[in-house]
């Protein structure tokens, strides 16, 4: 268990590391700065103005030509093929074939939609619903459990607590694919396999949540406010509910956000666990039209048009966390 | 169990209690998620079927004692040996460039004025959104001749391209790997880079050092352990590989049941309903995840702690 402790002490622990172990981590260090934004949007933008400030004077021109144009070819290496897709899905399947991809063709994106919506009694309905169930239910729970998890291994001493957390680290890196498929021969011999409770279940298991809402819950919830409460006489469970829930609502949003994003993705596990096309997630669905587009072609269209739908809000939700990830650096910096 | 046993204190009896209130919950379904199915794998993975009818044809099966012999199988077999070394090379190749891809997009963006950097960022993090299946759709339709713009534009410059056959398609995949998740790793690289503080910038300005100095000596070194975390994450993620090859198969001859380790597994419980052999392959897969990114982990360790000493 020994690597496990490196990995938490040298390389993600307080270190801003990945993303929401960056968010803790600014919890417990204040001293560091926050991205720099817009200056005087928000209270302690004068910490901003510090950071922006750094970059000093305007760099030569051509350093920004060269800057700008390295920065418009990645942008396009990344925007094309969701471009693609956005005209794409205002295309028939022949016209898919028959027109250049990269501009529109006798566009009708409303009606091609509307049939994405309405194809197999609306069965696409169904796993978009599917799919929100899955990552909105299975994040919740799985934020829930690793703040009751992570808050008992920072706040509470007791025997056997850094074995236990050892382990639970030893958990983020096993590959997920690697569980799926014992995990399914289980859930088979105990009639799980193929239902809502087959893909629910593993994911609200998220180690990697315990861990964040450790660090987080050590670093932001004072040993002394939570004496002062038992000391009022408060029980422990109201303690956690009304005063550690609340100091690590920053983790907890990082850990459900994460967690969606997570589940919303994940492939293998239902493709593993689900035969029933009625509990399929998104993607699941939208492979089995894939799949089948060779032999009744409107299938492509349904398939690109579904694509594009499904996306939807996730991109939202990515501009929304990645916003998130910067105003809430400052939170953290504050509040600790 | 010799030795005298401390005896816990009120206080510390007080917080077991409340901390297994806590922990009881997640613990039990860590135990069904993670550890069971881990035991589970290795336990199925010593087992066998064995037929008792004539010929080992039809009748009755049962399981029996196997030892190694579904790990020797699984060794044995040239296309799931293969696998591991298409994932192993892919590793080399894309992980390496997809993090020095990041790691320039995020030093341009660090140094760039303030104007489009928000607009830059969403753009190269928005494939993140995109999961993974989708993403390989996506750019299957961009790979397949006939629907893709890009084959048609560079065959209209007399480029003939194929990206689905067999010395490309595993380039075409690591594509569709690198456009997911170079803007995720570069976001985690900001968050490091913004964590410098802007002093020691400006302490090299005034020491006279150009952008590219500051970028090359202070915060490369700076961004190590995010670096170090997204090789770790990234090094998982390959070996697990298994949603692109997955919905590129129809698409490309060239990808076989047992393109990657996953890939086989999954193949050798659906296709060929053999869940031994598939158990032994996850538990192969498992431990090698386990080994390279402990060892790589161990191996950057040492030599952070060299350079500290030196």
């Amino acid at each position: 268990m020994n690597e496990a402790n490196d990995l938490a002490g040298g390389v993600v622990a307080g270190e801003p590391g990945d993303g929401p172990g960056d968010r803790a981590g600014s919890g417990a260090a204040p001293g560091r700065a926050p991205e720099a934004a817009p200056p005087g949007t928000r209270p302690g933008a004068g910490r901003r103005r510090a950071a922006k400030g750094r970059e000093g004077p305007e760099p030569p021109l051509r350093h920004r030509i060269i800057t700008a144009s390295l920065l418009t070819v990645a942008a396009l290496y990344f925007l094309t093929p969701v471009y693609w897709l956005v005209v794409s899905s205002t295309k028939s399947s022949s016209d898919l074939f028959g027109t250049f991809g990269f501009w529109f063709h006798d566009p009708h994106p409303l009606d091609y939609l509307h049939r994405v919506l309405t194809y197999d009694d609306g069965i696409y309905a169904r796993w978009f619903a599917n799919s929100l169930m899955y990552a909105g239910v299975g994040a919740l729970a799985a934020t829930l459990l690793s703040a009751a998890a992570g808050y008992a291994l920072a706040k509470y001493r007791f025997p056997g607590r850094e074995g236990i957390f050892n382990v639970i680290l030893a958990g983020v890196l096993i590959p997920g694919t690697a569980l799926a498929l014992p995990l399914y021969l289980l859930f088979s011999e105990i009639g799980l396999a193929n239902t809502y409770w087959a893909v629910l279940i593993p994911s609200v298991v998220s180690p990697f949540g315990v861990y964040l809402c450790r660090i987080y819950a050590a670093a932001a919830v004072p040993d002394s406010l939570l004496e002062a409460a038992r000391i009022d006489g408060a029980g422990e469970a109201r303690i956690f509910s009304t005063l550690g829930l609340r100091l690590m609502t920053p983790a907890l949003v990082t850990v459900f956000l994460f967690q969606f994003v997570h589940i919303w993705n994940n492939f293998f596990l239902p493709l593993v666990m689900l035969s029933d096309s009625d509990l399929y997630p998104i993607q699941l669905g939208l492979t089995s039209w894939q799949g089948y587009a060779d032999r009744q072609p409107e299938l492509y269209q349904y398939t690109v048009g579904g694509a594009f739908l499904s996306v939807l809000p996730l991109m939202v939700l990515m501009g929304v966390l990645q916003r998130y990830w910067r105003t809430g650096l400052t939170e953290g910096s504050v509040k600790a | 169990m010799r030795g005298a046993p401390r005896r816990l204190t009120r206080t510390e009896a007080r917080s077991a209690r409340a901390a297994s209130g806590f922990l009881l919950p997640f613990l039990a379904l860590f135990l069904l998620c993670f550890v069971a199915p881990i035991g589970y794998a290795l336990y199925e993975s010593l087992l066998k079927v064995e037929r008792t009818g004539p010929l080992g044809l039809g009748g009755e099966t049962r399981q029996v004692w196997a030892g190694l012999s579904n790990y020797a199988h699984a060794l044995e077999d040239d296309r799931f040996t293969a696998g591991f070394g298409r994932v192993l090379l892919f590793g080399a190749v894309q992980i390496p460039v997809m993090i020095a891809f990041a790691t320039g997009l995020a030093l341009l963006l660090d140094a760039a004025s303030a104007r489009w950097v928000g607009f830059f960022r969403t753009a190269f993090f928005l494939p993140y959104g995109v999961p993974g299946v989708i993403a390989s759709i996506l750019w299957g339709f961009l790979y397949v001749p006939g629907i893709s713009p890009l084959v048609e534009m560079a065959g209209s410059v007399g480029w003939d391209v194929d990206f689905l056959g067999r010395g490309a398609v595993l380039w075409s995949i690591a594509n569709i790997v690198t456009w997911q998740f170079t803007g995720y790793n570069m976001l985690v690289l900001i968050a490091q880079l913004k964590a410098v503080p802007g002093e020691l910038y400006e302490a090299a300005r005034i020491d006279g050092a150009s952008a590219w100095q500051v970028a090359r000596h202070i915060k490369l070194p700076l961004i190590r352990p995010a670096l170090v975390l997204t090789t770790v994450f990234s090094l998982i993620g390959t070996l697990q590989l298994f949603a692109e090859p997955k919905v590129l198969k129809p698409l490309s001859n060239s990808i076989d049941s047992g393109y990657t380790p996953n890939l086989a597994a999954y193949n050798e419980a659906f296709t060929s309903n053999n869940q031994h052999i598939a158990a032994a392959e996850a538990v192969l897969l498992a431990v090698v995840a386990c080994v390279l990114s402990f060892g790589f982990l161990r191996l950057v360790g040492q030599r952070g702690k060299d350079g500290e000493s030196g």
